[in-house]
């Protein structure tokens, strides 16, 4: 696996994506000025907004994985609920996190590999 | 530069570093794995260095690296990148005031906002003898330059020894299956969560997966016009 992209084209890609990210960073400080209300429904997204956002993340980040082909996403499942054990036992992110992707590569380059 | 100014900064930093250090733990082992992640598809020190320096945002540069294989598709990235990123917005909203009282140091604050910064501003105020900007300060550039030196390590190591990478990038789905099961701690967050999660798989079944992003954010954007505000009910953010 390698990039199929030019040296400009990945530049660009690059600025794209920085740019887009340091938009996302100013626009509130753009938008309201200090000691401006803050409007309803910007206040209500607030509280519902980042719980929503953390799930469609979730799932963005499975978006490719497969019921019909390959592994079934059973190592995707079991990973998961791996993650879910350890961070029950241990409630520390970071172990969960490192334990979660650890399984998940002794899965599918071992019991899972194609 | 006076003494007095000079112990003032001392005193600024001393506070700070002690709570960047749970950052660099979690920094150092997800920023080594996106450089090992981007050697091991070709893209060296060099375009790890620029990534993690301009944009230093963990989840869309994970996110972006398909962008580095795939056709070249600025537009995608730009939209991507607001969706990844959405939630700086409403981090910035939720400390306007915070920031707006840092004088000289607001942009580079702003600039260098990232969950990890936003959850040590959201919970830790300086003390009284400790200046505010300096303190927001050190806390953005400790935290920006231990994830821009943990990714530069990651490349350097993905290029000396040859790891088998692959599955590595589920580190980035662990993450948000983390934030995810610590969120569903807070009761109150629950219907979101579960809001969040049922919009994204209509939206998925329905438009397939290169498509279902933009969609999902609509939807769930409009069932939130019609959901009552929790805060109403005395639950804060």
């Amino acid at each position: 696996m390698s990039s199929n992209l030019t040296a400009t084209q990945l530049f660009i890609t690059t600025l794209v994506i920085a740019f887009g990210t340091t938009l996302t960073r100013f626009l509130p400080f753009l938008i309201f000025r200090r000691g401006q209300e803050t409007p309803a429904y910007v206040k209500k997204l607030q509280v519902l907004l980042p719980p929503a956002a953390i799930g469609l993340l979730v799932v963005y980040t499975l978006k490719d994985v497969s019921f019909t082909n390959g592994s079934r996403g059973i190592p995707e499942f079991l990973s998961i609920g791996g993650i879910v054990i350890i961070h029950r036992l241990f409630k520390n992110t970071l172990l969960s996190i490192a334990g979660g992707t650890l399984l998940y590569m002794f899965l599918i380059q071992t019991v899972f590999s194609v | 530069m006076s003494e007095k100014r000079l112990s003032e900064i001392i005193k600024a930093l001393k506070t700070a570093f002690p709570l960047t250090l749970p950052v660099l733990a979690g920094f150092f082992i997800l920023g080594t794995a996106y450089g090992v992640l981007m050697s091991s598809v070709g893209l060296g020190v060099g375009w790890t260095f620029l990534n993690s320096f301009l944009v230093f945002a963990g989840s869309i540069q994970y996110a972006a690296i398909p962008l580095f294989l795939a056709p070249f598709n600025p537009i995608y990235a730009f939209f991507l990148t607001i969706m990844v990123n959405a939630r700086h917005i409403f981090y910035g909203l939720s400390m306007l005031d915070k920031v707006n009282e840092t004088g000289g140091f607001k942009p580079y604050i702003i600039f260098g906002l990232c969950d990890e910064s936003f959850s040590i501003h959201s919970v830790h105020e300086p003390p009284g003898d400790v200046d505010r900007g300096l303190f927001m300060f050190f806390i953005t550039f400790l935290n920006r330059w231990y994830w821009i030196l943990s990714c530069i390590f990651g490349a350097v190591l993905g290029k000396m020894i040859p790891f088998a990478v692959q599955g590595l990038e589920f580190s980035l789905t662990a993450l948000f299956v983390v934030i995810f099961l610590n969120q569903w701690e807070v009761k109150e967050a629950r219907m979101s969560s579960i809001l969040g999660i049922g919009c994204s798989l209509l939206s998925l079944l329905v438009f397939g997966a290169s498509n279902f992003l933009i969609p999902a954010m609509i939807l769930i954007l409009a069932v939130f016009a019609f959901t009552p505000n929790p805060a109403r009910k005395g639950v804060q953010p």
